[in-house]
Formats: C-alpha cells, sequence, structure tokens
C-alpha cells in the first residue's frame, strides 16, 4: 500500500505514531476551520507536490465543468435566471433585519423553535443542549458547511456527543479523520482504493471482503448508515434556502441520506447562516434553476426536501433553527465585500479555477476553499485579523488568484469575485500601512508610482533600461537574475531590454519627418 | 442582558448603515446598500401546455435517462400494471449479492428487491406493499389476494423499522416537472408521509398526464398554493458521485422508481 | 481618423515592436496615429496590488494625457492589450471615485468610452477583420483572460487572424485556461503560476506553431519566456505584429524569443537622406 500524501498543511500532519500500517488519520483537527495555519503561497508549495491530488482534481474539475456547460447550454434563460438570483440576493440582504424577523415569526407560527447565534460557540452550544436534552448521545448529519464553519462535531464530542456524518464523502473524511477539500465533492482527493481501506479500517460492519469497486463501497455505506437513520433521535441538517415569507426551509441533496435526516428522527436541528434566506416562496424558482446546474451539473438533483416548521405525523415532531451571524455582519457592512454573502454554496467557481484545480481545498486553510474562500474566507474572520492582520494566513488569501475571471463567468448569483478580490487585496495593503518597518512591495510601489506618474520620468526610466539591453546574451534572454527577479526567472526568461523603447523610436521618427511637419527640437536623437 | 437575537439583529441593522444600533463585531458601521429592482426576465411558463403531448414526451425523456421505469398507460390500465409490478415483487428474493471475487459487477440496480427482512418466510407470497391511506382504492383493485397492503396515515404510522420490511410502497404526485424530469410528492393523503416513499426500496409512482408541467415556475406557483405542506422533490434515483466522480445510482432512498404515467382520458 | 496610440508601460520599455506594429498597420490603413508623449502607464498593476492611493497619480496622469479624445482632439485611442484597456475601462473611474476625486472619474469615464484594445478597434470602429496582412508562419492564438472575460473581444481576434494571407493557423487546446502571468501573482505566488504555465506551454508545443500570438505583452512575456526557457524556438509576436506584416514589409521571426526590433532603425524619409 502505497503511501498518500493527505495534502494538509506541514502543522497539520503528525507521523502515525499508532504503528500500524494505516496511510491515513489520525490526523488534528485545526483549532479554527476558517483558519489552518500556512499562507497561501507555503501551503500551495506543498500541494502542488501531490501529483495525485492534482491529477484527480483536475480530471474531477474538467468532468464536472463539462457537465455544467451542457446543462447551462439548454437553458435559454440562463442569462435572464442569473440576473433575477443576483438581484434577489441584493434584496435580501438590504432588507435582511426584516426577512430575518419575518422568518423567525413564520417558523415560529407553525410549531418551529428559532434560536440565534453570535458566534460559532454560540451556535454550538445551542445545539449540544438541544441533543442533551433528548437524551442522546449520537446525532445524524445532513452535509452542512455552516456547521463545518462552527467546527460542530468537534464541539458535540467534547460533549460527550457522537456526530455521524450521513454524506458519502463526508463519511469518507470523518472516518479517516481528515478535512474536506472541496465544498461539493469533499473526498475528491480520495480514490477508491484509499476509500476501501479506511472503510475496511475504521467501518466496523463493512463485509470483509468489500472491493473497491464504487457501486460496492456505496452499498457498504448504505448499510452501514440505514441502521443509524432508522433508530437516530436527533438529526442536525443546514439548510440552502429559508424562505422568509412561509418560514420553508429548502435541502438539496443528491443521495437521499437528506431525506432520511430530515424525515425519520424526532427532533431537528438546522444550522443556517443568516444570509441563506430568500424573500418568497417563488423566489424558489430561480434558485431551484441555478443550484443543481451549477453545482453537479444536472438538470435536477435526485432529492429536494422543503418542509416548514411541524408537520403533525409527518416527519420531525420538534424543529429548531439556529440562525447564525459568526462573521457575517462584518462580511456585510462591506459595500464591495458584501456580495459575498449571496453564495448559494454550488462550487461552479471552484470548478472553473485554474489556481484551485492545481493547488487543491486545503491549500486554502478553510472550510470554505477556492475563489469564494478566497473572499469569504477572510471577511467572515475579520474581526481576529483577518482581511488586514499581519501575518495573519487568511490575508494571503486575496492574492490567491490570477484575476483570470473564470469564477465570475460561471457565479449563478453573478458575484464579481474579481473585483472583490482587488478591493480585499487594497483593504489589506490599507491596514498595512500603518504598520512599521520597511515593506519591500510597498517600497517598490511607491517608486513605480512616481515613476509612472509623469511622462518624462517614465521616459528617462525606460531610457535607463535600455542600457540593459546587452544581458542575457545572443538569445537576449535572462535566466538567472537576483531577488524578487529571481522569483520570475525560476520559471521562465526575462527579455533582455531593447536598445530603444518605443517612445525613443517614436521621437527618432518624428525627429526624422522633413521640416515644418513637426517642430524641431533641441533634444539629442535618441 | 442583550440577548443573542437583539445583538444579532443590531449588528445586521449596523452592517446596513443604520446609526444608533452599535457596530459589527470588528467594529464596523456600513453603508445602506440600494438594490436595483429584481428583473424577472426568466420564462415564468414553457411554451408547451400541461400535460400537452410534448410536455410528457420530455418527461418521459427525462425520467429514463434518470433510469427511472416509465409506464404510459390508460386510466383503466393502470390497477393491472400495478398489480404487475407488484407481483414482479414477489420473484425468488434477492439479497445485496455479493460480486465475486474476481470483481464482476454485482446485480443489476434495476432488479426490484425484496426488501431486506423477510415479511413471510415463503419467497413467493406474502408481499407487503405499503400506501398512504388517501390513496384511491381502485388503484388497488387488481393485487391478488396475497398481498398485504397495509395503509399508513399520520394518525396511524408506521415505525420506520417496519416500513424497512415492506417490499414496495405506491403513492400519487402532487406535479410532474418535464424540463427536468421532476415529481414533487406534498405529504397529502393520497402521496402519504415523507418515511413512505424514502424508507421502502421501491416506489411506485403515479402521474396524471394533466399534472404535468414544463417548467419549474410553474410548479413552483402550483406549490406555492400551499407552501407549508412537506414537499419532496424526485428526479431520479438518489445517486453519488464521491467516489472518484464514478456515478453510483441508489445510495439511500428507494433503489427502484416505477413512474406510472396516466394518459388523459378521451 | 486620427487615432491616439496609448503604448502600454510594459510595451514601451520591454516590447517597443508591438506599438511600432500597431503604428505601421493603422498608418498602412490610412490613419494618422499620435503619440502623447505625457503618457506612462494605465496603473493597472498599482490597482491589481492593491495599492489603490499609489494609483491615483498613475491614472491621473494617463486620464490627462488621453482627455483630449473626449473634446474630439482625436477620434479614439488605441491600447495594444486587453488587460489595461479592462483597468481604463472597469477599474479607473472605481479608484478616482474611491479617492473622492469625483471630476477625475467623470473624465477618466469619458476618456474610457472612447479607448479601444486593438481588435476592438478594428472590427468595432474600422469595420475590419481583412487588415491586408501576410505572415506565411504557423501560428496559434492564446486569448487572454482580460480580453476574454473582461472585454468580451469574442472571436475578433481570431477573424483578423484567419484573414491574414499564407497563415497557418492552429488552435490552441484549453485556449481560455488562464497562462498564470495574473500580474504580481507571478511572483507572489509563484510556485502556482509556474504550475499553470507548465500546463499552457505544453498545449503550445503541442500545436506544431512557430508563433504564439495574443493582444497582451505581459501574458506573452510569461508565456514567451517558458517557451523560451524550454528551448522551443517558439517565438512570442503580439497581435500588432502579425497584422501588420505584410507581403512588402514582413515582420521578420526574431532571432530570439522575445518580440525584438531587431537593430531596426525608423525609415528615413528622403529629405533627411
Amino acid at each position: 500500500m502505497s503511501r498518500t500524501f493527505l495534502g494538509l498543511p506541514r502543522t497539520l500532519r503528525r507521523p502515525d505514531d499508532a504503528g500500524a500500517d494505516q496511510p491515513f488519520g489520525p490526523v488534528p483537527h485545526p483549532q479554527e476551520p476558517l483558519r489552518w495555519g500556512d499562507d497561501f503561497p507555503a501551503a500551495a508549495k506543498q500541494t502542488l507536490k501531490n501529483d495525485q491530488l492534482r491529477r484527480n482534481l483536475g480530471h474531477a474539475t474538467q468532468v464536472i465543468r463539462t457537465k455544467r456547460a451542457a446543462v447551462v447550454g439548454e437553458v435559454p434563460d440562463w442569462e435572464a435566471l442569473r440576473d433575477a438570483g443576483s438581484a434577489v440576493k441584493q434584496q435580501v440582504m438590504a432588507h435582511l433585519p426584516d426577512l430575518l424577523q419575518q422568518l423567525e415569526e413564520n417558523v415560529v407560527a407553525r410549531g418551529g423553535v428559532v434560536h440565534w447565534a453570535r458566534d460559532a460557540a454560540e451556535a454550538n452550544r445551542i445545539v449540544a443542549d438541544i441533543a442533551k436534552a433528548k437524551g442522546a448521545d449520537e446525532v445524524v448529519k445532513v452535509k452542512s458547511m455552516a456547521t463545518q464553519e462552527i467546527g460542530l462535531n468537534e464541539a458535540l464530542a467534547d460533549e460527550g456527543i457522537a456526530a455521524i456524518e450521513t454524506d458519502l464523502a463526508e463519511l469518507i473524511v470523518q472516518l479517516a479523520d481528515d478535512m474536506p477539500s472541496h465544498i461539493l465533492v469533499p473526498a475528491i482527493h480520495r480514490n477508491r482504493s484509499e476509500i476501501r481501506d479506511i472503510f475496511l479500517a475504521r467501518m466496523g460492519d463493512a463485509p470483509p471482503d468489500l472491493s473497491d469497486v464504487p457501486r460496492e463501497l456505496a452499498m457498504a455505506a448504505r448499510a452501514h448508515l440505514r441502521r443509524k437513520f432508522l433508530s437516530a433521535k436527533v438529526a442536525v441538517s443546514g439548510a440552502n434556502f429559508a424562505v422568509a415569507d412561509t418560514g420553508t426551509l429548502a435541502v438539496v441533496e443528491s443521495e437521499g441520506n437528506g431525506r432520511m435526516c430530515l424525515t425519520l428522527p424526532e427532533t431537528l436541528v438546522t444550522v443556517m447562516g443568516i444570509e441563506k434566506l430568500v424573500p418568497t416562496f417563488d423566489d424558489l424558482e430561480v434558485f431551484l434553476q441555478l443550484l443543481p446546474r451549477s453545482s453537479t451539473g444536472e438538470r435536477m438533483n435526485p432529492y429536494t426536501s422543503l418542509w416548514t416548521g411541524v408537520t403533525p405525523g409527518d416527519g420531525p415532531q420538534e424543529f429548531h433553527l439556529v440562525l447564525l451571524d459568526n462573521g457575517r455582519t462584518d462580511v456585510l457592512a462591506d459595500e464591495v465585500g458584501r456580495s459575498a454573502l449571496h453564495c448559494i454554496r454550488c462550487s461552479a467557481c471552484l470548478n472553473v479555477c485554474p489556481v484551485y484545480e492545481r493547488v487543491g481545498g486545503h491549500a486554502y486553510g478553510s472550510v470554505y476553499p477556492g475563489p469564494i474562500g478566497a473572499i469569504l474566507t477572510p471577511q467572515l474572520t475579520a474581526s481576529t485579523g483577518g482581511v488586514s492582520g499581519h501575518h495573519d494566513p487568511n490575508a494571503s488569501l486575496p492574492y490567491a488568484s490570477s484575476l483570470c475571471g473564470a469564477c465570475y463567468e460561471v457565479c449563478p448569483v453573478k458575484i464579481d469575485i474579481p473585483s472583490i478580490l482587488v478591493d480585499l487585496r487594497a483593504r489589506e495593503v490599507d491596514a498595512d500601512r500603518s504598520t512599521r518597518g520597511v515593506d519591500p512591495w510597498r517600497t517598490a510601489m511607491k517608486a513605480a508610482s512616481w515613476v509612472m506618474a509623469d511622462g518624462d520620468r517614465f521616459a528617462l526610466a525606460g531610457r535607463a533600461a535600455t542600457l540593459g539591453s546587452g544581458l542575457g546574451g545572443r538569445d537576449h534572454a535572462i535566466s538567472v537574475a537576483p531577488p524578487p527577479a529571481s522569483a520570475w526567472t525560476k520559471a521562465r526568461d526575462l527579455p533582455a531590454p531593447p536598445r530603444q523603447t518605443f517612445r525613443e523610436w517614436w521621437k527618432t521618427r518624428e525627429d526624422d519627418r522633413p521640416t515644418g511637419t513637426t517642430p524641431a527640437t533641441a533634444e539629442e536623437d535618441a | 442582558m442583550t440577548t443573542a437575537r437583539t445583538e444579532v439583529l443590531a449588528r445586521v441593522r449596523a452592517a446596513l448603515g443604520q446609526t444608533g444600533s452599535g457596530t459589527t463585531p470588528s467594529g464596523k458601521v456600513g453603508t445602506a446598500p440600494h438594490p436595483e429592482p429584481v428583473p424577472r426576465a426568466y420564462r415564468a411558463a414553457g411554451e408547451h401546455a400541461v400535460g400537452s403531448p410534448e410536455v410528457l414526451e420530455q418527461l418521459v425523456d427525462r425520467l429514463v435517462d434518470y433510469k427511472a421505469h416509465v409506464h404510459q398507460v390508460s386510466a383503466d390500465a393502470l390497477p393491472a400494471t400495478i398489480a404487475t409490478l407488484v407481483a414482479e415483487l414477489s420473484e425468488p428474493r434477492r439479497g445485496i449479492a455479493r460480486p465475486g471475487s474476481d470483481n464482476s459487477p454485482g446485480p443489476e440496480l434495476s432488479e426490484p428487491q425484496g426488501g431486506i427482512a423477510p415479511p413471510g418466510s415463503d419467497n413467493s407470497r406474502g408481499v407487503r406493499v405499503v400506501v398512504p391511506d388517501g390513496l384511491d382504492d381502485a388503484w388497488l383493485a387488481a393485487l391478488p389476494e396475497d398481498v398485504d397492503v397495509v395503509r399508513d396515515s399520520r394518525e396511524h404510522p408506521l415505525a420506520a423499522t417496519d416500513l424497512d420490511a415492506v417490499a414496495a410502497v405506491v403513492t400519487a404526485a402532487r406535479v410532474a416537472i418535464s424540463e427536468t424530469g421532476t415529481i414533487v410528492l406534498d405529504g397529502e393523503p393520497d402521496q402519504g408521509r415523507r418515511a413512505v416513499s424514502l424508507v421502502p426500496d421501491v416506489h411506485l409512482c403515479v402521474v396524471r398526464a394533466d399534472q404535468a408541467v414544463q417548467t419549474v415556475p410553474e410548479a413552483v406557483r402550483l406549490l406555492g398554493e400551499h407552501p407549508e405542506r412537506p414537499l419532496t422533490w424526485i428526479s431520479g434515483p438518489s445517486a453519488t458521485s464521491d467516489i472518484e466522480l464514478d456515478r453510483v445510482e441508489g445510495v439511500h432512498g428507494p433503489r427502484t422508481l416505477h413512474v406510472l404515467l396516466v394518459a388523459p382520458r378521451g | 481618423m486620427r487615432i491616439a496610440l496609448a503604448a502600454t508601460c510594459l510595451a514601451d520599455t520591454l516590447f517597443p515592436g508591438a506599438p511600432r506594429a500597431t503604428v505601421r498597420l493603422l498608418e498602412r490603413l490610412g490613419h494618422e496615429v499620435v503619440f502623447p508623449a505625457d503618457q506612462a502607464c494605465c496603473g493597472q498593476m498599482h490597482v491589481n496590488t492593491g495599492y489603490f492611493r499609489e494609483a491615483v497619480p498613475v491614472i491621473r496622469n494617463h486620464v490627462e494625457t488621453f482627455a483630449p479624445v473626449a473634446d474630439g482632439e482625436w477620434d479614439a485611442v488605441v491600447m495594444p492589450s486587453g488587460s489595461c484597456t479592462g483597468s481604463v475601462r472597469h477599474q479607473q473611474a472605481m479608484v478616482c471615485r474611491r479617492a473622492g476625486l469625483e471630476d477625475l472619474a467623470a473624465t477618466a469615464e469619458a476618456v474610457s468610452a472612447k479607448t479601444y484594445e486593438l481588435s476592438e478597434l478594428l472590427v468595432d470602429v474600422l469595420g475590419l477583420t481583412d487588415v491586408g496582412a501576410w505572415f506565411p508562419h504557423r501560428v496559434t492564438y492564446h486569448p487572454t483572460c482580460h480580453s476574454l472575460r473582461m472585454l468580451h473581444v469574442g472571436d475578433k481576434p481570431l477573424r483578423l487572424l484567419r484573414a491574414v494571407e499564407a497563415i497557418d493557423l492552429v488552435e490552441l487546446p484549453a485556449a481560455d485556461s488562464c497562462c498564470g502571468f495574473g500580474g504580481t501573482f507571478a511572483l507572489k505566488n509563484a510556485d502556482t503560476s509556474a504550475a499553470m504555465l507548465e500546463d499552457k506551454t505544453a498545449n503550445v508545443r503541442g500545436t506544431g506553431a512557430e508563433v504564439l500570438t495574443a493582444g497582451d505583452m505581459s501574458c506573452l512575456m510569461h508565456i514567451g519566456g517558458g517557451l523560451s526557457r524550454q528551448g522551443t524556438g517558439i517565438r512570442a509576436l503580439h497581435l500588432a505584429e502579425v497584422l501588420a506584416s505584410t507581403r512588402e514589409e514582413p515582420t521578420p521571426l526574431p532571432e530570439t524569443m522575445f518580440t525584438r526590433p531587431e537593430r531596426e532603425r525608423p525609415a528615413r524619409t528622403e529629405a533627411a537622406r
């Protein structure tokens, strides 16, 4: 069995001291789900070395990209849907206080209980208290980014409550004691034989002759989880959408574990970010078209469940909704950055990002990776550093992009991620201005600004550069340079400066014109 | 003492630039947004009418694409079709056979499964089928005597473990969407509690032609008449692509879906 | 037409062949080209690196230099760079407003309304796809991200290239995949940038092309630098250099990887000889 690199930042990997030949886990889970350790360039450097991850991820993202393009291409009014989706979310943010209160009223009117959580710790306490009140030492979970964000499973474990993940990929990640690497397919960094090994080692009731055929693996998971579903008393879920004017919640899924968790247990707790609202029930007609095609590249995902409070005799008879802030109000406060809250967690941006495709999710050091992660993570953690913290790894995230714009093109709600990235960079630069010490970037940028703000100064600089035209030998290509230029020359040649800049050539041309066409000048030839 | 509710709402207001509301956790007061009005230029309805031949054809196409089994029947032939499908369930029960060690594929997922626990000791008799209490009895008229029909309702629900022991469930539907191949159940008496169409391994779902619309907005508007009902949107058997993006169908939920599309009368 | 040329800071200094070819091309098409000497840079680098404050004087210089186009002094401003045109169109006014400079922002917008990337100028403004070019080489085209996604130039550059006589145009696989330059991204995230470059150069090599062309010298500097390091012999030429090439005055393939103006001196007029 070959050793497998998990793709986790160096700071999180520990040598396996269990002694057994297990190439996976246990690895410590980061204390902070939104800040795992290394800054992006350092983390990326490690993950880029993992050829298997790159191959898996490159293949996966290409497959999903192609599927998405095909089903989106079928929709004649796709752009109109995007326009509506974007505008509806803008309305939600603008009217959030009223909509949240309206949602609460409607959920309560239908027999639900609404809780509010300022931060992760508070949300975790609320969930733990409900589970304990029900006498549950185990809860079944539907995949929820919000619960990952708050580290719910770990918090419940501290209270002696086991949270059983029921999404296949989350189950794999949980059994392996790993961390997810993609929003939609969290175990994409694992291949089938690794998954088989994980099941054999950790599942307990996996058939001893389990093969690595994906269907068999899925059936083993089905049998294992079915026992849990049929006996669970408490379920925890997230929500894709909450309708303010009816109190309806929606969960969009593929495997059926959502339906199991949302229907069979007596008590359901749903943790949801305060931004996941839509104003009216009819607004679902927009998002239930945008989400499935953007995320899994299907016309519609296999199962979507909608429920409002409690329906006597059908499903959970006790329903709790936990409304989570945990930094969202900081995001909301920024005029440019607030549209990051429009995200419906489809992961289309991950699948088209040339950076994500190569470095993988773990390099972003957060449960939210990829383009959306690069704008959401720093903002969510603003109050503890985030955008403007010196030495905060999250401050490196807005730079983890070549600004190619592919994400903006596919975002179903038209979040202008490249513009927000640039804006976050500006916020970081401005926050850093007050720090002491010499910052080479700032120095260089100030100097460049001075030169580039004036045609004469720039012309002079250009002329000075041409003095280097002899560099680079016959090919006029410079292969070795001192830092910081060495960052360039490590992978590519630099052109030697030309003998003559463009404006020198132009001036010579103008000077050579017959007299009377241009005014004679006293300047020397270039 | 400020409650979490008060504080969160105060933070939201502060973020939106309302003065006198304090600040956000990182000490900010935002600016008021000016959202544009929502443009609704997307299609409110398809070009084909409810229950039209084009809509039905598209629905069938999508259902087949999702590997659901589609039976187009007249209303008169419906009971017999149901009886035939139920009879298939009583064939020698197959469990989840293990593939041989040579990694040969397992049984076809579309084969009917008899449920995990045997309802009776004799394989060919005693098939148990659950139906919602409000299902049209006439649909079951052709079922043989030895089929055990159990009625489920909110007042008299089956336990989940009992549902696990039935071979199949028969329900009606509320609306179907042809563009996406979706069938929506709304928990009314002819469709039943959500658990009954979830736990059994085989789902026979009767959809009337006049319940088929072309687009999602048409369905949402219809369902919006009773948004408080527990809604389940089904678009084919469950699936996962979590293992190397290899799509596996039938993870949880019924692994076999039969859609009985009842033709319009006349 | 009287067309003002914004040469771009990068091309002016390191790749003069591109703006020179732009001049040659437009003059051949019968237009007058003007080069306002006060110009320097559009400010893109500062803006994208987050140095908005430092970008303001740079933007001001650009906007004031080209402000006459808003008064009709010239008919258009041409910038042979998708990313610079993108910055002019989508960033300059925003940065001015941030700094509280409403008047400058308004002028910036007026200037940007008359500023065109090269393929936009040729196809949309001058109404041409055949510019009378001749370039007998195998060429592959990389659509740069800003021209593709910010400016939405679509297939204009390809239509222009297809009309070039004797050209052997081959499609670049995964063409719209970013090359990895991203401005300072290439330095701040050098490893990831290099990984993206690796894939882009592999695709370029796979086409068997002699020449890689694009509308942005910045991307060409990056991809060309990679091709050079790999010793491929593939040249990187700006779109203008291909379109400026004619039978009478062909654009030679430079001896080296990068655009070189050779030892060319501007053609002397009769009177001056």
